[in-house]
């Protein structure tokens, strides 16, 4: 889903990214304690701990180990501490860098190698990996109350989140409430439910050798995670992986988008205070800052944005080896067989690419049809987006805006292509691109040479279904590929010969809404997959466990030297894997 | 697994028969032009000696060939034959280039791969179904599943230490999961590397397989190339490398990676057991073993217990003159041998210690009263050297373990089942293995694989296909069945929006709902 940032011109924006954090480095007040008393229960190095521009826990150690017991219900913290949002303050946080190296005290200090000297943020991620370190995310009772406050945060903010999000991207309400809350408490609901059995140690199969021994799967997290979520949902693509996150025992930043600046600020505001703050925190950050924070050594990075941005984030995180997942964009073919009902996929075609005015990831980017069907299929979108929209779509409560300037100018731009046939009118005052389709498009046209991310629905007119196979396998891989047809055949043949991150036949974005299928992208629409399990599972290490017996050593002696031919066959008896039912009587 | 690709000065070998690619640019130029449907995701580098013979394999995954089930169980069953038409080949390999004492060559380098491939042609069928997953009520009437895709073009870079096994089993992976594959084995194994790439090809098809000879600058060219998977045995610093290039085509990899593995023995122990144990995990294979125990940490009391029992467990495997026994390995190269030989410094020689640098034999040794700061403390020692680190207890071995880099594998020894619960527990590392070593990588039911430094990713049995498929998410609906759509569409109202949430809402289980 890519919050465009650094794909294009991303460096210009760059100062104003300072600007904004510097202007609400000063206006926010939540960023210092509003009276900087501590609770009783703590020592008021407490909070050092927690705060994270002075990040001195490595210097405090016992402080962090021993706030740990009382901090079991996130609400305690509330008002007790300023929030764990942060703002990169270099002059505040310059020693704390090389405080945390000196790990000579030989205990819960950096371990990793976490500490890179200087950095704004070391400070905080070795808070973080203390916290960690400590074990207070392992218990399940922590996880659930943790996700539970997430869920508090969903409902009593969900007028706010509305409200952002409508400020930011002109996203209507119904959209909001179902995208970023709803979607978003199904994962929460779907964690919360599963998540003792997903926890479980999964005991496996053993052979003759460690029959009396116990293996198993132990379900480990990782430590310290980092998660840079994008603008065009900024609630469900930050709250999603969090999720899976704690869900999976975690520590984790959050980095929301520096672009849907409303939204960004709600998050840096409010949700610290639903949360642990030794263990939780969300960074506000541009460019210039965000590169610093990936500095870092983290052990999970989660990024969703653009493939450009995502190279720099792996590139980021070769240095430390850390696994990645990067949910990018893709241009999503939509082949529409000419055995179709076209108004039904009028409907679901023109819903997929404006909703969010079509500022969604996984929407349809161009259809691709014959020139017969194109001719059927134009009145039957002219007519669903007259249904959905009415005559003049600028006045629709239904239909959002694109998130800045940068990105109006450039979805505006694509308009060029092919000939305009529905829609094409713009407002750069309030950003607003109509719903639009193009005809006559051809490979070559701008629109066809990157993610439109836009309302904007382009036609490429193919022979048949060979040719849109061809089409679509002669282009990266998208995030999902879409194919419309009666015929199951059609949709199992694009199904079967093509390679994309996922696949919906005959509806759009539906596959996203099941928490039971995997979502992700191959090659540049991303690597990794998430939601429900598989976020989970995303953020778990999968810690492979064999506990054998002190004892029996006799079971052990045809292992040992000195090698006879008669232990070789034993060694072989008891940890062969046979082939089965290959005919053996041959 | 430690291949340190740092010996540039070797010259790779020449290129083989059938589909091998020797660092010749000029052999594979040609392919570039096949496949009818031009494969243009950019898999090819103006210039690259590689960018044509990975057009020519991803031109075949294009064509889909690899696909059916057939095809992989024949190329598959085609390993199986190369294993055991190769047999004598592969322990004589193996034996010049490490000394590997045919014992341990058929049952790491043979046994296991085929316990692997088993275990693959048990079971690819099932594993390559459709998982059909749960729906929700909007979608209750659709097909909704996740289709185990191949990824494409993958390529496998090997190591020395373990030269078959380390590039057989995740070749049997990728094949069975249904991609086209280029094979690096390591430059450094040398004859293990030119039986490779003069036999393998042949039992393949070349159109989908690859075995390419490379030193480290052709590797890098190699690694120029867009691969869909990357599945990388070696050292976390050639590993940071692979990453780097493999993160400019955003390709997914693997890494398997070494780890200093900490062994914690427990003053509860049958001491001659953990002495057999941890003497065979680390001494196997001239310790050149990523998951070696690397070092012991036990208290001062122990460590006099252990030291009579580790002699008399070396003499017991070895006899008393190591060199002389046919059942002990030597180290692949003199560049290692050096490096291994410097670390002997450290601590005190309590057991062995000879060393002859024209056979690279360094004999099984144990360092006792070794410093944190003594070299053989600062790096993963690949060799027969066992240096014992004296703590306190367990909760000072646990925060010794966590002050460093996450190992591969984690040992600990103990009677109380408490204290290896404690130790796993409170502890992260790639693998975990209580009361012995090693032999939980021999189970393919378990995942194998690093964290942090000891690498990313997991592999072995079903997971090494997992790790080569990509998990494609569908969902199938009908053409009909309209009116279910309309609460989704605009223009919006509270009504829709209720009829939605109905459709589509995972409720709480088992909350206190009358509360």
């Amino acid at each position: 889903m890519p919050g465009r940032a650094g794909s294009q011109g991303a460096e210009q924006e760059a100062s104003g990214f300072v600007a904004l954090s510097q202007r609400l480095r000063k206006g926010r007040g939540c960023l210092r304690p509003p009276t900087p008393t501590a609770t009783p229960s703590r020592a008021p190095q407490g909070h050092l701990c927690c705060s994270p521009r002075f990040g001195s826990c490595a210097l405090q150690p016992n402080l962090c180990e021993a706030a740990i017991p009382h901090v079991t219900h996130p609400r305690r913290c509330l008002g007790t501490m300023e929030t764990g949002s942060v703002l990169p303050q270099p002059s505040s946080t310059s020693g704390v860098g090389n405080s945390t190296e000196d790990d000579g005290s030989g205990r819960k200090g950096s371990v990793d190698g976490d500490a890179v000297s200087g950095n704004p943020y070391a400070g905080l991620v070795s808070c973080l990996r203390a916290a960690w370190l400590s074990g207070k995310t392992r218990p399940m009772e922590y996880r659930v109350a943790q996700l539970e406050a997430l869920g508090r945060f969903l409902d009593e903010k969900k007028q706010d989140i509305l409200e952002a999000t409508a400020l930011d991207l002109g996203k209507p309400p119904f959209e909001a409430e179902f995208s970023e809350v709803l979607l978003c408490k199904n994962e929460l609901h779907e964690t919360l439910n599963n998540l003792a059995h997903w926890m479980k140690d999964e005991h496996v199969e053993r052979n003759l050798v460690t029959r009396l021994d116990s293996a198993f799967i132990r379900k480990d997290p990782y430590g310290v995670v980092l998660i840079i979520a994008p603008w065009n949902y900024p609630v469900i693509l930050l709250l999603g992986p969090l999720i899976g996150a704690i869900a999976a025992g975690n520590c984790v930043i959050v980095k929301p988008s520096e672009m849907t600046k409303n939204t960004e600020k709600l998050m840096a505001e409010a949700l610290p205070s639903y949360l642990d703050k030794d263990c939780f925190a969300v960074v506000t950050a541009g460019v210039p800052e965000t590169t610093k924070l990936l500095e870092n050594k983290f052990d999970y990075i989660f990024f969703t944005g653009s493939p450009s941005v995502g190279r720099i984030v792996m590139t980021a995180a070769a240095k430390h080896l850390t696994p990645v997942t990067l949910e990018l964009g893709g241009k999503n073919p939509c082949y529409v067989s000419d055995n179709c009902d076209v108004h039904n996929v009028a409907r679901r075609v023109a819903w997929g690419r404006f909703f969010n005015a079509g500022q969604t990831c996984v929407a349809p980017d161009y259809v691709l049809c014959s020139l017969e069907m194109q001719e059927k299929l134009l009145p039957a979108l002219r007519e669903a987006i007259t249904e959905f929209y009415g005559p003049n779509p600028q006045e629709s409560p239904d239909f959002g805006r694109m998130v800045g300037d940068r990105h109006f100018q450039r979805v505006q731009a694509l308009l060029r292509s092919g000939n305009v046939a529905i829609g094409g009118q713009t407002d750069a005052d309030t950003r607003y691109v109509a719903p639009t389709v193009l005809v006559d498009v051809q490979p070559s046209d701008p629109v066809m040479q990157e993610e439109i991310f836009g309302p904007i629905l382009p036609f490429v007119t193919v022979a048949n279904v060979e040719e849109a196979i061809d089409f679509i396998n002669n282009r990266e891989r998208p995030l999902v590929t879409y194919a419309f047809s009666s015929n199951d055949k059609v949709v199992n043949q694009v199904l079967e010969r093509t390679s994309s991150g996922g696949f919906c036949g005959n509806d759009t974005l539906m596959h996203v809404m099941l928490t039971s299928l995997p979502f992700g992208g191959i090659g540049n629409s991303g690597l990794g997959m998430y939601h429900g399990k598989f976020t989970f599972d995303t953020f778990t290490h999968h810690r492979g466990c064999l506990h054998r017996g002190m004892g029996r050593e006799a079971l052990n002696a045809p292992r040992y030297p000195p090698y006879s031919q008669q232990k070789l066959g034993m060694v072989r008896a008891v940890s062969e894997l046979k082939r089965k039912g290959a005919c053996t009587l041959l």
